[in-house]
């Protein structure tokens, strides 16, 4: 092979890559270029702050950000619990083929489609939903949080076992040699260590369950209103997306899901740059052993 | 209460609060796909797929299937095949550069880029699919509607930061030696990267792909806003409607008419359920075996 046509694979190489990063870019232009009567003149947060009344020429998207922070941020209370006691069981109180195989089986859980924990949601967690709370159609702000938890878990078990595992193990048996427990050295040792691993899968999974749509849509109920209790229906950003997407015209209120589609980026955006500061800590870790 | 016991009763604590953590995962999981097992495996026999169509005539795309999962099949494979088609030249590529070429800035900048196409919630890829549809329709042809293809184009964004990431990162986890070796005998730079490196990064590459096709085959909401549809029955060309599973399953959930379509439902849920899992463990074999061959047949 020559050195010319090696300088022109390197090229491809770098405009293969280029393309793909500034696909990233140009999601957002498009969002902003297409939602622009909306946001013309500082309108923007005007938007955010004001009421869905589509007849009163009001295309705020206000109720929807409320409603996706109330269920996903429920969801994480949920999953926050259940994925700290599973890393816990798999990494520091469980032993070998057992550990192994609870690990592989939250792998597996990844795998699940998420269109399928809302079929079964609507038929299995709905109806229980209704009955034990006696809470309308069950359709509500707790159902789509609960099954949104479940969804967003093998994530953060998966992060937070691996960032127990890269404590430097030096650390843990210094505990074990002074005669501490195993349970001992995971709260003193373990688990403030890798404090910037569990930052990682917190936010990650709060990605994750701000940016599911299935979930919500099928299981939330839908309506537009600012959810007053858990057995409130809500409507989420993406849920408001795939509902007046269906309704399709070239109106102000169409223009309205832009709005939505700049939020989750904009959201998705302080997300990642915090991924990016607690990773940057924890490469700090990975040197010092 | 003296502390030693009271540490004691902490760490007593702590180990039932992880078994009960373990325990209801599990249990949710079990209801999950028993409830799905239970109502839905009934339903699995040829008439499932095709309908009242008789099979080979379904296949030879002789007859259109009403009744039957066939069509949101073959629009779901359709869909997979082309975006994995159009996302592992460019992700590949993109991912090689990363690893080989790109220098510390450039690489800062391009690392940030895909977190951030990686973090992007699908219906955000999904409504940028659509206005792209709406800007090729305006500015290119008149012909161009939400479609097979757009969706795919829409698809392959998706998954394309997977691809990009597990290629770079089973390239920078090449052993050293094994990177120098082949330069120190006198092979170029692309010589070692074709004959030398790709060869072993392979199963990272492949499996990576394989989660990439389960993304494909299991997304709803980008393709819900590209082009597809509860009724359209075998695509014609890439410019047509088309059906897939995820969304006939979405569709049925809420749109039912009577107990033999929500059967077909939990049918088409379970067979999804099934291709993925099917899907992660067939990505989860390679990634652990294929290094090894590589090696052995050399």
């Amino acid at each position: 092979m020559t050195a010319g046509s090696e300088r022109v694979v390197e090229r491809l190489f770098f405009a293969a890559a280029f393309v793909s990063a500034f696909v990233t870019v140009f999601i957002f232009g498009f969002l902003v270029y297409y939602g622009l009567p909306l946001f013309s003149g500082g309108r923007f947060f005007e938007i955010l702050s004001s009421p869905w009344a589509p007849h009163q020429g009001s295309f705020g998207i206000y109720p929807m950000i409320v409603g996706t922070l109330a269920i996903s941020m429920l969801a994480m209370l949920f999953a926050f619990p259940l994925s700290m006691g599973c890393a816990i069981l798999i990494s520091v109180v469980s032993r070998g083929w057992l550990s192994i195989g609870i690990r592989k089986f939250v792998e597996a859980m990844t795998g699940i489609p998420t269109v399928v924990y809302g079929f079964v949601g609507i038929f299995l967690l709905i109806p229980l939903v209704r009955n034990v709370f006696t809470a309308g159609s069950g359709m509500c702000v707790l159902s789509a949080s609960l099954m949104l938890a479940v969804l967003v878990s093998p994530t953060m078990i998966l992060f937070f076992c691996d960032s127990f595992d890269r404590v430097p193990s030096s650390y843990g048996h210094a505990v074990l040699a002074l005669g501490g427990t195993r349970i001992q050295q995971y709260l003193h040792v373990t688990l403030p260590c890798s404090w910037p691993g569990i930052v990682v899968a917190v936010t990650l999974a709060l990605g994750r369950a701000v940016g599911d749509t299935l979930i919500a849509l099928m299981l939330a109920g839908n309506a537009v209103q600012v959810p007053g209790s858990v057995f409130d229906s809500a409507r989420t950003l993406t849920s408001h997306i795939a509902l007046v997407f269906a309704a399709d015209n070239e109106s102000l209120e169409f223009k309205a899901i832009f709005a939505c589609g700049v939020s989750l980026y904009l959201f998705t955006t302080i997300l990642v740059l915090i991924i990016r500061l607690a990773a940057h800590e924890w490469g700090k870790y990975g040197q010092a052993r | 209460m003296n502390g030693a016991s009271m540490g004691r009763l902490v760490e007593r604590g702590i180990i039932t609060f992880s078994w009960l953590a373990g325990a209801i995962l599990f249990t949710v999981i079990c209801a999950v796909t028993g409830y799905l097992c239970f109502r839905g495996l009934k339903t699995m026999s040829p008439a499932l797929i095709f309908g009242s169509t008789d099979p080979m005539s379904a296949l030879l795309l002789r007859q259109r299937v009403f009744d039957g999962l066939f069509p949101a099949m073959v629009g779901t494979l359709l869909l997979v095949l082309l975006s994995v088609g159009w996302a592992i030249p460019i992700g590949t590529a993109g991912g090689i550069y990363l690893a080989e070429y790109a220098g510390g800035g450039t690489k800062k900048i391009f690392n940030l880029l895909f977190d951030l196409l990686a973090g992007l919630p699908s219906i955000v890829i999904g409504l940028f699919g659509f206005s792209l549809t709406l800007f090729l329709n305006r500015h290119v042809s008149k012909e161009l509607h939400p479609c097979l293809l757009m969706s795919s184009i829409a698809l392959a964004f998706l998954i394309l930061p997977y691809i990009v990431r597990t290629t770079q990162i089973a390239l920078e986890n090449l052993p050293v030696q094994n990177r120098l070796t082949g330069l120190a005998m006198g092979a170029t730079r692309l010589q070692n990267l074709f004959h030398v490196l790709l060869p072993q990064a392979l199963a990272g590459m492949v499996s990576g792909v394989l989660l990439a096709i389960g993304r494909c085959a299991e997304d709803t909401a980008v393709i819900m806003l590209t082009g597809v549809v509860a009724s359209a029955g075998v695509p014609r060309s890439l410019l047509s409607h088309y059906e897939a599973l995820p969304f006939y399953i979405f569709y049925i959930s809420s749109q039912y008419a009577d107990q033999q379509e929500l059967a077909t439902g939990y049918g088409a849920a379970i067979l999804l359920l099934f291709i993925c899992l099917f899907l992660f463990a067939v990505a989860f074999v390679i990634k652990k075996s294929l290094p090894c061959q590589v090696f052995s047949q050399r």
